[in-house]
């Protein structure tokens, strides 16, 4: 298991290095994102407006204190479960070119095929876990969409991001499916000694 | 001697649920601390001691800095046991309680996550309609009040399964489909936390006992020994599953079991299972009929 530094926006070939399992940890920008801001892009058909060509996207919805128009100071940045937005792993690659999605709990196995054919890779966080996860965003520097709050589009700046885990990598491995089956076989073990 | 007034006692019960609503978000309990550090000590693989060791830093820095534990405030629950002396009518102990909570949320401020079931639009600063929501249970001969605060959030909410078995499932039954849900939920719930199952009574009243287990302090038994060796036997076998901390795999799936049960129908065997995070939080008050108020973090 390799450990990585990376800076994003990030390109196809350094995405394509990563490895299911690796540790990674990130400099740079990052966008949150969460329900109502994807089901406003894909189900409504309003286009984002920020550029999420190479970027890392955080399923989240901070905790913040609003300091004038369009200005806010962090208090509380955590991340939310996934799964609930997988649905929207395709379009996020295939339209607007994201290269990284960062959650926790994993995605469901829907997402392995998309993210291999476009070069896309999932980063476990580890959930709950959001005091620490503030120190390393090193402020908000822009937000969309301010009538969803918190739901927004969020632009932050951090740095040392993580470590996060390559839960999902654009080779066709997913951490979570292994987990799963080789829990679902001991599953079948224990209910037969029941 | 100074007089009370209803309004006094309203009053304060409103400022301790204020206070309990952040207590909790931000300093979780001993016992929690000390399990999470005895599942950092046993846990093998590389990928769940990461987790682990991160969670440890994060309680650190949450306590250091102040901050909250978790971003998500979740829905404010509370467990209210309310003697029958008790000057103060559960009806105003609601209205308190529901101040206290939109109060917390405006002045720290906290992240508001109540919306309209439907229309998905925010309610109000973390209330609404039904929201929050409490437990009740009444203590004769008593003239004090408990009330415990859990924000319970959203991930592991998400996690509650409920099913109908068959008398002729019996234990079995309840313990492969608690089995199945916690694999089936996997790292979504942010394991190693407490799985709170509710046996018996009815299809409502299960879920509502799951939601009751969860609330306890970790690793305390059901008085009931028969209960509480189904405790120590799901307990046992979660950990088995190999799904660990945040479902990267890993020898720690949950933290703990805690199960309750109620006496039940004669061709019902309900199970319901509630899941609570790592980040299991609660914060309790002690308020008594003058208006003394002992905060407990432990209870």
């Amino acid at each position: 298991m390799a450990a990585h530094h990376l800076t994003f926006p990030l390109g196809e070939s350094e995405i394509r290095k990563l490895r299911a399992g690796d540790e990674v940890s990130v400099d740079g920008h990052i966008i949150g994102i969460r329900d109502r801001t994807q089901i406003r892009i894909f189900d409504q058909g309003i286009e984002p407006p920020m550029d999420l060509r190479g970027a890392l996207l955080l399923h989240t919805a901070p905790n913040v204190r609003k300091l004038g128009p369009g200005r806010y100071e962090k208090l509380c940045i955590g991340t939310t479960t996934s799964a609930r937005m997988v649905r929207f792993t395709e379009g996020l690659g295939a339209q607007y070119g994201v290269r990284a999605i960062c959650g926790k709990g994993g995605l469901p196995d829907e997402a392995i095929e998309p993210m291999q054919r476009l070069g896309m890779v999932y980063f476990a966080i580890v959930g709950g876990a959001a005091a620490l996860e503030t120190t390393q965003i090193e402020e908000i520097e822009e937000v969309a969409w301010e009538e969803l709050m918190p739901e927004c589009l969020w632009k932050f700046r951090v740095k040392d991001f993580g470590p996060l885990t390559v839960g999902i990598d654009s080779h066709g491995n997913s951490v979570f499916h292994d987990v799963q089956e080789r829990a679902k076989a001991r599953l079948e073990k224990i209910v037969a000694g029941l | 001697m100074t007089t009370l007034t209803t309004t006094d006692l309203k009053q304060t019960v409103e400022d301790a649920a204020a206070h309990l609503y952040v207590w909790a978000l931000k300093d979780i309990p001993q016992d929690l601390r000390d399990a999470l550090a005895a599942a950092r000590d046993r846990e093998t693989s590389v990928s769940g001691r990461r987790v682990l060791d991160i969670i440890h830093r994060n309680v650190q820095i949450a306590e250091d800095e102040k901050n909250l534990v978790c971003q998500d405030t979740g829905i404010a629950v509370y467990t209210c046991r309310v003697g029958e002396g008790f000057p103060l009518h559960p009806a105003r102990i609601y209205e308190a309680l529901k101040a206290g909570t939109e109060r917390a949320t405006l002045e720290h401020p906290l992240r508001s996550n109540a919306v309209h079931t439907i229309t998905r639009e925010n309610t109000g600063p973390n209330t609404g309609y039904r929201l929050p929501i409490v437990h009740w249970e009444f203590v004769r001969d008593w003239d004090g009040l408990d009330v415990k605060c859990v924000p319970k959030g959203s991930g592991s909410e998400n996690m509650s399964f409920l099913k109908m078995c068959v008398p002729a499932d019996g234990v079995k039954g309840i313990k492969q489909f608690v089995l199945e849900s916690i694999v089936g939920a996997g790292g979504k719930p942010c394991p190693p936390g407490i799985v709170g199952v509710g046996i018996g009574g009815s299809a409502d009243y299960a879920m509502y006992l799951a939601k009751e287990a969860i609330t306890r302090p970790v690793g305390t038994r059901n008085a009931d020994p028969i209960v509480a060796e189904l405790e120590d036997d799901l307990y046992r076998l979660l950990n088995e599953t190999g799904i660990g901390p945040m479902g990267l795999g890993g020898d720690v799936t949950v933290l703990q079991c805690h199960v309750e049960h109620a006496d039940t129908h004669m061709t019902l065997n309900p199970v319901a299972v509630n899941y609570q995070c790592w980040a299991a939080r609660r914060a309790s008050a002690h308020v008594g009929a003058d208006g003394t108020v002992d905060f407990d973090r432990e209870a």
